[in-house]
């Protein structure tokens, strides 16, 4: 993993510092809410229905032991002892009090944390594939370039105040997990034929109101010549972008306005009178590729005796292995996903002593490395298959070893009217009744992959667009209302769901996805996925079947 | 009036204005002047053969390539902030400095308030009207939070990446 040096820790330092005397100006009164907000979220602290809200960045969505556990003890000593990790690979507080931010972002730098650029029009954490350098199928590891990114755009003086807030993905595996392409910039790293390295440079993809999968302006972008590519980007962005109407602001819109072609035309000029100069020297490259490549993994047999004998005695770490095991680089390595959708709780919470346990199980059994993912789950890279029988146990003792990665009961869903002054519904409890319903394991296995993504209204962060079955919250004359699309997909595959009909009432939206199901089941070929029967059957049949009791 | 407070060899400090702000419909007296880009194209080259010196301010919205070809004339651009969020002006900023090579003063105008100061003067900006009644010590403090920098800019301050080779 990468680790801060004296200059990483001193910028954040600063920064704790700096942000110490607004509040303390904030609480003395020399500062109005008016003229504090602008500046608390440049600090990740947001004004929510109850209390403030911090959002703690997390890089690429990397965190070490000791990182871990300082969020469960902040958590615990000034949250309700919980954290609830986001899409975007962080971890928010939903119960701070003012007062006590500076020392909470002191808490934070302890351990080379912060809250830097989770808010505001800038350009946000970086997010990655939370598989990186343990995943087979991997041509580099995207957390080099994650981090370059993460360096360049912090504190950038001339792109932190943007039309909209920025968002860049980045993925090295062709199984795109991190969404690039509904990104402002999805970033896929490809390898020539010359084995030379490069970028497939998507812009202008994304949510919300207006949502689009973006269209890739560079086919082939050499790794090199990253910085100055996307310093062309953006200053094309921040000179012509919309800043008159904050829903037309994103650079999506932009790159839609001009069209693929003239916006492509804009930044290859600006490019072009960039040059070189603005590249990151390779020593520096070199540095932080470094830092990465210090995972030591033994040599093992591709097959764990231990771990074999252990799943054919217990159909619980079974089920667990079917599910939540995915294939490591490496022989005798698993990659150990932890679902945050147990049945009837909150998608991404995580009480403080369920990050202690898995902080505890990343130190003993997992080099130290932990991940956040997008869909709002953690992941331990590199378990040996011996240990998996241990570290199950461990997430069961915790109550986090629920078996549902991709399927139906991982829900992706905003925090929707439990906490969002922007909330139309409920999308956590519309999450726990689909998930209650999908109880029986067996059914759940048996539809497979499902993504189900829910967001509280059009803002769309729960990025509803792109669920295979994707649920939005409107409002209808006071009450709450869902709007269900089908097909959409944020993977590599991505696409933006499709409209089924008119919008349910809360009570029938569990129903309603019970009846999708039941359809998919019916008219599903071979093992086709809930999206590809989709895909190849249309719309009809599924609207029938929901409406049926309408007719 | 907004004080004026200049930054000379990275110390900020109060100065006289020598400049006046003219604005379009408003008659032009003698002595050093900034103008509107529109009324600079129009009258730009009978004030500049008045002997007296001439600044251009910029809307955060108009382009510094407007002003490519007369740049070695001036003696200063005066960027707008119309809002503390709108940062266009930091682009045509440090374009000014970078690409044209600009070596009169660049000026923040508008909605300019401290806590984008150490931004401002990243990206090449020299001079500075406050809209937040900062005094010189304030303004001095904001640029100065940070004693690190990730990028090169055109401040010419050493990034880290380049901190950490020697
Ligand atoms: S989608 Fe709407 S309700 Fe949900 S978190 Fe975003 S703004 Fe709030």
């Amino acid at each position: 993993m990468y680790q801060y040096d004296a200059l990483d820790r001193e910028m954040v330092a600063d920064r704790a510092a700096e942000f110490r005397g607004q509040v303390a100006r904030r609480l003395s009164g020399e500062l109005t809410e008016d003229q504090f907000k602008p500046l608390r979220l440049m600090n990740g602290l947001y004004l929510q229905l109850h209390a403030y809200m911090l959002r703690v960045a997390i890089p690429y969505g990397a965190l070490n032991p000791t990182q871990l556990r300082k969020l469960a003890g902040i958590g615990r000593t000034y949250d309700k002892g919980y954290g609830h990790f986001t899409t975007r690979q962080n971890l928010q507080f939903h119960w701070i009090k003012l007062r006590d931010t500076p020392d909470i972002l002191d808490h934070l730098a302890s351990v080379d944390m912060h809250a830097i650029q989770t808010s505001g029009n800038c350009i946000r954490n970086v997010t990655a594939d939370p598989y990186a350098g343990a995943t087979a199928d991997e041509v580099d590891d995207p957390r080099v370039w994650a981090e370059v990114l993460r360096q360049w755009s912090s504190f950038h003086p001339e792109f932190s105040f943007l039309p909209r807030k920025f968002k860049f993905a980045i993925t090295a595996s062709p199984k795109d997990r991190t969404a690039a392409r509904v990104h402002d910039i999805g970033l896929v790293m490809r390898q020539g034929r010359d084995g030379a390295l490069g970028f497939e440079v998507i812009v202008g993809g994304g949510m919300g109101r207006t949502p689009y999968v973006g269209p890739t302006i560079r086919e082939f972008l050499p790794v090199d010549q990253l910085l100055s590519y996307v310093e062309a980007i953006l200053r094309v962005y921040n000179r012509h972008g919309r800043r008159d109407n904050k829903y037309k602001a994103r650079i999506k819109i932009l790159v839609a306005a001009l069209g693929t072609e003239e916006f492509t035309r804009q930044v290859d000029a600006e490019w072009a009178k960039i040059g070189e100069g603005a590249n990151l020297p390779e020593a520096e490259v070199a540095r932080i590729r470094a830092a990465f490549a210090q995972t030591a993994f033994e040599t093992l047999p591709t097959r764990s005796e231990a771990f074999e004998a252990a799943r054919a005695a217990t159909s619980g770490l079974a089920r667990f292995a079917r599910n939540n095991l995915k294939p490591h680089k490496r022989a005798g390595y698993t990659i150990v996903e932890i679902s945050l959708k147990g049945i009837g709780e909150t998608p991404g919470d995580a009480s403080s002593e369920q990050m202690e346990v898995v902080a505890d199980l990343g130190e003993r059994y997992g080099q130290g490395d932990i991940r956040v993912t997008h869909e709002q789950n953690l992941v331990l890279p590199h378990i040996k298959l011996d240990d998996v029988p241990a570290v199950w146990a461990a997430l069961k003792g915790a109550g986090i070893a629920t078996p549902n990665v991709n399927l139906i009961s991982d829900i992706i869903a905003c925090p929707g009217l439990d906490y969002c002054a922007l909330a139309n519904a409920r999308a956590i409890s519309i999450a726990q009744n689909i998930a209650e319903k999908f109880r029986d394991q067996d059914r759940a296995e048996k539809v497979g992959e499902l993504k189900i993504k829910i967001s509280g209204c059009i803002n769309a962060c729960g990025h509803h667009h792109v669920g295979h079955i994707g649920i939005l919250g409107v409002d209808k004359k006071g009450e709450e209302f869902y709007q269900l699309t089908l097909g959409g997909s944020g993977a590599e595959d991505a696409s933006l769901g499709a409209m089924l009909g008119p919008a349910l009432p809360y009570e029938k939206v569990a129903e309603a996805v019970d009846t999708l199901i039941e359809v998919y089941l019916r008219e599903r070929k071979g093992d086709e996925r809930f999206l590809d029967t989709f895909r190849r059957t249309g719309v009809a049949a599924f609207k029938e079947a929901v409406y049926a009791d309408a007719h | 009036m907004p004080t004026l407070i200049e930054l000379k060899d990275g110390v900020a400090q109060v100065a006289e204005d020598a400049f006046l702000h003219v604005a379009d419909d408003q008659d032009l007296a003698g002595g050093d002047v900034i103008v509107s880009l529109s009324r600079f194209q129009a009258e730009g080259e009978s004030l500049l053969s008045d002997g007296r010196r001439v600044g251009v301010r910029l809307e955060a919205g108009e382009a510094v390539e407007a002003l490519a070809y007369d740049l070695s004339r001036l003696a200063l651009v005066a960027l707008d902030f119309p809002k503390f969020g709108d940062g266009r002006s930091f682009s045509n900023a440090r374009l000014l400095r970078e690409r044209y090579g600009f070596k009169g003063q660049v000026r923040a105008v508008g909605d300019v308030l401290r806590e984008q100061a150490g931004f401002m003067v990243r990206v090449g900006f020299d001079a500075f009207e406050p809209a937040d009644g900062a005094n010189s010590n304030e303004w001095q403090a904001a640029t100065r939070r940070y004693h690190h920098v990730y990028q090169r800019s055109a401040d010419g301050r050493t990034p880290t990446f380049l901190e950490r080779l020697s």
